[in-house]
């Protein structure tokens, strides 16, 4: 057998375009293969994200339910009754009657038995008939400073929900808040989006990090780049079947989101998925910006969770507002991509955002993907040399 | 192409260096290799380890960028037109670099994917260097379940389906046992037949005998160069094993290991 001359092999020439989609389509059909494969890793890549959608969606619950109130009754009257009764119609509190002191308050406190006591005057009622008004007490435990809020501001609704039914008159000012988009202030609307944002992106990042550093390993991307595959060509073959079970994950987590926790999805499927795709490809991309760092699957797997869990979670507005952060803070939070998906998935999600009203945290996302996609590619031209 | 370096590739040589140095550091890993392969010829880089033939080989294929001197692959200037030497060229690792997780024809497949052959063509190729390697039982089997003279095989597969004029083979043999290495270089020599040029290195030094020409390094320099029965006879050696230990008393600071042998051979360097 004579050897062919080295292109007779080639239908076209390799540096157009159409030779470059095929060998982006190789490398993405060889990387559907390995994700075929792998059952334990494709079982952990769907199933994480719902895990951690359950248990975080759970766990970073703010409502507080079954307040411990302890009532200490010393007027014993018609009227501290019917006061008392309020209280125990309300659904956050379980009240306990205590006989004792102001003694053994603090001492329930303490023991943590309490989160709040009422306390009633011995002349509350009898001022009432005489002075037209008299005063209650509310001793609360504030070293969980939210919780000891709620309390506050819930159990002055009850008081003043039972004054004005005595008194019958017209408050000389009637504030009535409307609770927009969320009317019963529940947090599954607040975190849920929340997580999603956290969960995709670290499942995205983790996902490429891994795939790079599995082949530096195996010493495979030294036989590859021995071919004429191009360092671009690698990251969006690599990118392309990981976007596609990043999306199916997205998919599963909005599902969850939606069903589990009864978050309304008010705005169009579609365009939160195609936004969604775009937060994706910012994970995904800033995975294969770290597989050219980590030499390991440990380590790029450490770097993928540094750099994804802590800054989203912290940094934006998952749980802390981003008004609330020092100035510095509040500047470092406009780098992290999540900051822009909340905007994103709050506003389909829960007030039927369209997409003119979202319009700039998704340029500002598309930006992000695509600059991290020419700095993974860059670097990967640079590093490989090993 | 410039003039000069077609005229390189049409005389004959398929690769050629001028003082090709690389240096990580102030370590000099290749110092001023200046090396002729012709067409056609089996080639083998003997050296402990260290020596540099894996830094050289890489240099050759474009993986590694040179620090001074220059690299023509198929007439082509390596620093200027790697992608075009790429195509030109195959290359198998010292690791046996394949998917673990595909089977021979999707490892296969995937090769000629990313040189750009698809349909018909591969198919055809396929089969052919399926029949060649002696592969054909094993096409369905996942490359990890594969024997390591398999494997072996299948690296070797990978990097000639698109049939390259140079191959370039790095520790090609290392760790199989010796009856597969001696079908192996069977291979290397009836595609060195068809016309395929071969760069081979090993540290088992009776395959030295298997070349037609060898160059010996040692500390990142070309301390002999011929073929084998000529630099036994320069050094009046019986085997090319004298002739390194014989360098190796010439030369005070070198790092030869005691031979040993781990498959009960004689004449295997320092792995």
């Amino acid at each position: 057998m004579s050897p062919r001359a080295s292109n007779s092999l080639f239908l076209h020439r390799p540096g157009t375009l159409q030779a470059s989609l095929r060998r982006i389509r190789a490398l993405a059909q060889k990387e559907l293969y390995h994700i075929l494969r792998d059952f334990r890793t494709l079982a952990i890549v769907i199933l994480m994200p719902i895990v951690q959608l359950v248990m975080f969606g759970y766990a970073l619950n703010l409502e507080i339910q079954r307040v411990d109130l302890g009532v200490l009754d010393y007027a014993r009257t018609p009227l501290s009754r019917q006061l008392i009764s309020w209280f125990e119609g309300s659904r956050l509190f379980r009240v306990f009657s205590m006989d004792g002191s102001a003694e053994e308050a603090d001492r329930l406190f303490r023991l943590r038995r309490l989160q709040a006591v009422l306390v009633i005057p011995p002349r509350f009622g009898e001022e009432v008939e005489r002075r037209g008004f008299s005063t209650v007490q509310l001793l609360v435990d504030a070293s969980d400073p939210n919780a000891g809020t709620l309390i506050r501001d819930y159990s002055r609704r009850v008081v003043a929900g039972l004054a004005s039914e005595k008194t019958g008159s017209q408050p000389l000012l009637d504030f009535r808040p409307t609770i927009l988009f969320n009317p019963d202030l529940k947090s599954a609307y607040f975190f849920v989006p929340g997580i999603i944002a956290l969960v995709l992106v670290m499942i995205s990042a983790l996902l490429t990090s891994i795939t790079v550093a599995r082949e530096r390993e195996m010493g495979t991307l030294e036989a590859l780049l021995a071919t004429p595959v191009r360092p671009h060509e690698i990251v969006v073959g690599k990118v392309l079947p990981y976007a596609a079970l990043a999306l199916v994950d997205a998919v599963f987590v909005l599902a969850v989101g939606v069903l589990l926790y009864r978050v309304p999805l008010r705005g169009d499927p579609l365009l939160l998925l195609l936004l969604t795709a775009i937060y994706l490809a910012t994970g995904l991309n800033l995975g294969l910006i770290l597989s050219t760092v980590a030499r390991t699957q440990q380590v790029a797997m450490i770097m993928a969770m540094v750099t994804t869990l802590l800054p989203t979670l912290l940094l934006s507005g998952l749980i802390f507002p981003i008004a609330s952060m020092p100035g510095w803070l509040q500047a470092l939070s406009y780098l992290v991509p999540a900051r822009y998906y909340l905007l994103i998935v709050r506003g389909i999600l829960l007030k039927g955002s369209a997409w003119a009203h979202l319009v700039q945290p998704s340029l500002v996302l598309l930006g992000m993907s695509l600059l991290l996609l020419a700095v993974s590619a860059r670097r990967f031209r640079t590093t490989l040399e090993v | 192409m410039t003039r000069a370096s077609a005229d390189r590739w049409e005389d004959g040589a398929a690769i050629q260096t001028v003082e090709l140095t690389r240096r990580f550091g102030s370590f000099v890993a290749v110092e001023r290799v200046s090396l002729r392969v012709r067409r056609g010829e089996v080639f083998g880089l003997l050296g402990p380890n260290g020596a540099g033939k894996t830094t050289l080989i890489r240099m050759l294929c474009g993986l590694l960028s040179p620090s001074a001197g220059s690299a023509f692959v198929a007439g082509l200037d390596v620093a200027r037109a790697g992608e075009a030497v790429r195509r030109r060229i195959g290359y198998m690792s010292q690791r046996f670099s394949l998917y673990p997780d595909l089977t021979v024809e999707e490892n296969l497949t995937f090769y000629g994917g990313v040189y750009g052959i698809r349909g018909k063509p591969l198919r055809t190729r396929l089969e052919e260097v399926l029949a060649e390697l002696a592969l054909g039982p094993f096409r369905e089997s996942l490359a990890r379940d594969l024997p390591l003279g398999y494997k072996q095989r299948l690296a070797l597969g990978c990097a000639m389906l698109h049939e390259p004029p140079i191959l370039f083979l790095d520790e090609p043999t290392s760790g199989v046992d010796p009856r597969a290495r001696r079908s192996f270089w069977d291979l290397i020599h009836r595609k060195a037949e068809a016309g395929t040029t071969l760069v081979v290195t090993t540290h088992y030094m009776e395959e030295a005998e298997y070349c037609h020409r060898i160059a010996i390094m040692d500390s990142g320099k070309v301390i002999a160069l011929g073929s084998p029965t000529r630099l036994k006879e320069e050094h009046g050696c019986e085997s090319i094993q004298q002739v390194f230990l014989k360098l190796l008393r010439g030369d005070g600071g070198s790092t030869w290991q005691t031979p040993r042998s781990p498959s009960g051979e004689s004449g295997v360097l320092g792995s």
